[in-house]
């Protein structure tokens, strides 16, 4: 019966319901959109690999980047949190095929129970992921951009630890208050202003003797290359602006596609993720109400199923090239 | 279809297992990086490797098991994995050549990107 699927002598081949590889028209579709699906997010990838190769010794190194724990202030965690988040998309995905393997047998009660554990998975997912974000977006020590939109990040010479710029810069008298729309001549306004003026980095570097700066390039160890005092005094002189944290334009970490390509794909793939919850809500009352069972075919619990573990998919993908490679 | 009344749970949680353990051995070698595994292979450090070889073996048992592509015709199964697994690689080896082919040109160039 492999090969033979038309039933030629109940229907005409093209009268409909035939289907030469026994799946549904919906779940063929969603196979489509698959497809489609994952040759977007690599081409995102490819597009970040092309960066990256671009600019291998100066890509930030991903350890250093994100770093934090929830509760844990403070402790240098890298890697721990984002593994937390493959575990619970994963054991999402686990309970997504166990609702589909229970639906299969027809029976609700397990079906109910396995979606709600799945929409929990999602929902904890997409939470730790904007929490992520908020650190990426905050930014944990600061760093300075110079003229040809590098980044100087400072460290102390006696330790190597990274040093954060409020533990050196040196409050300097004369107050620079943010532009308002409202109090500016036309329609005048600058986006907040960052904690410490260039000029305050730089009255902090005179003055405590131990600060010296590392540049964006890695050396063949893949560690960042450190100044002496007088290199980072002859950097400072170029230094621009003071950059706290990331956003589309600055990065504090390093090279801002790092940070370009970290919202575009993180976020696609949490966008991803949110409609994948909304659908799964979507079935999980559908089942409630009992459709599938008047039914008796859970098919759309294997349809929504299919697009959620494809998420997983994808996330098994972004784990791996932007945090461990 | 055959298989859509019987249980397939066991199948199931053994790919769980599956995918804890690779997923646990990859954060640890991200964690230590051990110095052995910095060597170079292929132009690639071996350990970058090892990352995208146990992808790719986790990525089999999400769409094999997860996705169910082992229950479905093998027709259906090789039209969706072919393609993709084709294009992906094509995609990926014109667009990494050419961004190392712009790393050289900006390194041996006569322009400094770093002052």
């Amino acid at each position: 019966m492999e090969a033979t699927v038309t039933t030629g002598s109940k229907e005409k081949v093209w009268g409909g319901g035939n289907e030469p590889l026994n799946a549904s028209y919906g779940k063929m579709m969603m196979w489509f959109f698959i497809v489609s699906d994952a040759l977007t997010f690599s081409g995102f990838l490819a597009a970040y690999g092309f960066s990256r190769f671009k600019f291998i010794e100066s890509w930030p190194i991903a350890d250093e980047v994100f770093t934090h724990f929830p509760f844990l202030h403070g402790v240098d965690a890298p890697m721990y949190y984002v593994a937390l988040m493959t575990f619970i998309l994963i054991f999402s995905s686990v309970t997504m095929v166990l609702a589909v393997d229970a639906g299969h047998q027809l029976k609700q009660k397990k079906v109910i129970w396995y979606m709600f554990l799945t929409i929990i998975g999602g929902i904890i997912f997409v939470g730790s992921q904007a929490w992520e974000w908020k650190n990426f977006i905050k930014g944990e020590y600061g760093a300075v951009e110079l003229k040809s939109g590098r980044i100087l990040q400072f460290l102390d010479a006696s330790t190597g630890e990274r040093v954060a710029l409020a533990d050196f810069a040196k409050p300097l008298h004369g107050e620079r208050t943010t532009q308002h729309a409202n109090e500016g001549v036309w329609y005048m306004s600058e986006s907040t202003l960052p904690s410490f003026s260039v000029e305050e980095v730089k009255a902090g570097f005179e003055a405590n003797h131990n600060i010296v700066a590392r540049t964006e390039i890695s050396d063949e160890h893949g560690k960042k290359v450190v100044l002496s005092r007088e290199e980072t005094a002859e950097r400072l002189t170029q230094a621009t602006m003071v950059v706290e944290g990331a956003n589309l334009i600055h990065n504090e970490y390093g090279n801002r596609l790092f940070a370009d390509f970290f919202f575009f794909i993180t976020g696609f793939h949490g966008f991803h993720v949110l409609s994948g919850v909304v659908i799964n809500i979507i079935i999980f009352i559908n089942v409630i109400l009992g459709t599938y069972e008047r039914r008796k075919n859970y098919e759309m619990v294997e349809k929504v199923g299919l697009y959620w573990h494809f998420v997983d998919l994808v996330w098994v993908f972004v784990f791996t090239f932007f945090y461990l490679v | 279809m055959a298989h859509a009344h019987e249980s397939n749970t066991k199948r199931i949680w053994v790919v769980f297992g599956i995918l804890s353990v690779i997923t646990i051995v990859e954060v640890i070698l991200g964690i230590i990086r051990p110095e052995a595994l910095e060597a170079h292979v292929a132009g690639m450090k071996l350990l970058n490797w090892i990352f995208i070889i146990l992808t790719i073996v986790k990525a089999y048992y999400i769409a094999w098991a997860f996705m169910h592509l082992e229950g479905e015709k093998a027709g259906l199964r090789w039209s969706i994995v072919l393609p993709l697994v084709f294009l992906i690689m094509y995609l990926s080896f014109i667009l990494l050549v050419e961004g190392n082919y712009i790393h050289d040109v900006y390194h041996d160039g006569f322009i400094s990107w770093d002052f």
